[in-house]
């Protein structure tokens, strides 16, 4: 059965009386060490890798060290044919002879590290999307585990809060009714702003002698002087 | 990521966040760590959050079984269900006999993806009590 399906079936079955755990600790404790043990596995398989692949270059380097060695004495070959001289061209063709068997050899050994790493890979490419399932499904088992305690702390803090006494609907409403008031509060404020804005602008002109004046005693005495 | 660390943080913004919403964060006493974050005015549906291994869960309380009208679940539901993708960052569920909406971050978030998630998922519970009326007693 899947860890979901387990999951499933244990939510679905009530497992929720005091002391009950959805999943048992015990199992999942097992779980944990199969993945411990899936991860030293990938890690050794990781430190194989790298000491294949050395050894493939290795003996990649080990055989153009031999093909160049070849080409090499075919060259002398060459000129000792050229000089007439057989039996140095010979003792020089089985020293290539030598030289062919070990690029054989080498060719060998570097093919089979080749597929040694090819198959390494493979197998690291495997584990590490096991590994990641397993991960995956223990987060799983840790997230439901972990819910259900949260819920639980929860469900007593709504208990002893009010807050647990009102339906979706109340709720709602009520944070309606705060928006509104805030709403409110905040046009009033507004235009408490903007009345005082205007009253300093009238406060600047009138200081600046601008617009209309009030009328002061001097102002009369002398308008009625001027009349008479 | 622990809670701690969280509430901290959406405390300390005051009326500096970046979401225009004023935090007061409590932590719960319990077998695992819960944090209360109550929203100013808008404390009747505060959000939970959790840290569990490698996520942090984000949960608000939406309405129980009792509070749908008799008849009507399997409609709700579906509305539900179409529902959750086009809403941004949450999704539904239910926990024992309460419908929740929740949304779940790496642990490796911010706290300001976090601050983001909880005022995302403020706003999504306010508007789907409100589409969802019509279900509900």
């Amino acid at each position: 059965m899947s860890i979901l399906k387990k999951i499933i079936t244990a939510v679905r079955g009530g497992a929720r009386e005091v002391g009950e755990e959805i999943i048992d600790a015990n199992s999942t404790r097992i779980f944990e060490q199969e993945i411990r043990d899936a991860e030293n596995h990938l890690t050794k398989a990781k430190r194989d890798l790298t000491e294949v692949m050395a050894k493939q270059m290795q003996a990649s380097r080990e055989l153009e060290r031999v093909k160049g060695e070849i080409k090499e004495h075919e060259g002398y070959v060459a000129q000792a044919l050229s000089q007439n001289n057989e039996a140095l061209a010979l003792e020089v063709a089985e020293k290539i002879a030598q030289l062919e068997v070990e690029l054989q050899e080498q060719t060998t050994s570097h093919s089979s590290y080749e597929k040694a790493a090819l198959r390494l890979k493979d197998l690291i490419k495997k584990s590490e999307r096991q590994l990641a399932d397993y991960q995956r499904q223990l987060s799983m088992v840790k997230t439901t585990d972990s819910v259900q305690k949260a819920t639980a702390a929860i469900t007593d803090s709504f208990t002893s809060s009010n807050s647990s006494l009102l339906s979706a609907k109340e709720s709602l409403e009520r944070i309606k009714q705060k928006q509104a008031m805030f709403d409110d509060k905040l046009a009033a404020a507004e235009q408490l702003q903007a009345e005082s804005g205007d009253q300093s602008l009238k406060d600047k002109l009138k200081e600046a002698g601008i617009g209309q004046q009030q009328s002061s005693a001097n102002a009369v005495l002398e308008r009625l002087k001027n009349k008479g | 990521m622990n809670i701690h660390k969280i509430a901290t943080y959406l405390n300390g913004l005051t009326d500096q966040s970046d979401t225009g919403l004023i935090f007061d964060c409590v932590p719960i006493a319990g077998e695992v760590d819960v944090l209360r974050v109550d929203i100013q005015g808008r404390e009747e549906i505060p959000v939970f959050v959790s840290v569990t291994g490698d996520q942090i869960l984000c949960i608000s309380y939406l309405w129980g079984e009792d509070e749908v009208i008799e008849g009507k679940k399997a409609e709700m539901m579906e509305a539900m269900l179409e529902m959750n993708i086009p809403m941004p960052l949450s999704s539904f569920a239910r926990i024992e006999h309460k419908y929740v909406i929740f949304g779940a971050l790496s642990e490796h978030s911010t706290l300001a993806d976090i601050e983001h998630e909880v005022s995302v998922l403020s706003d999504n519970s306010l508007e789907v009590i409100t589409e969802m009326a019509d279900y509900l007693k």
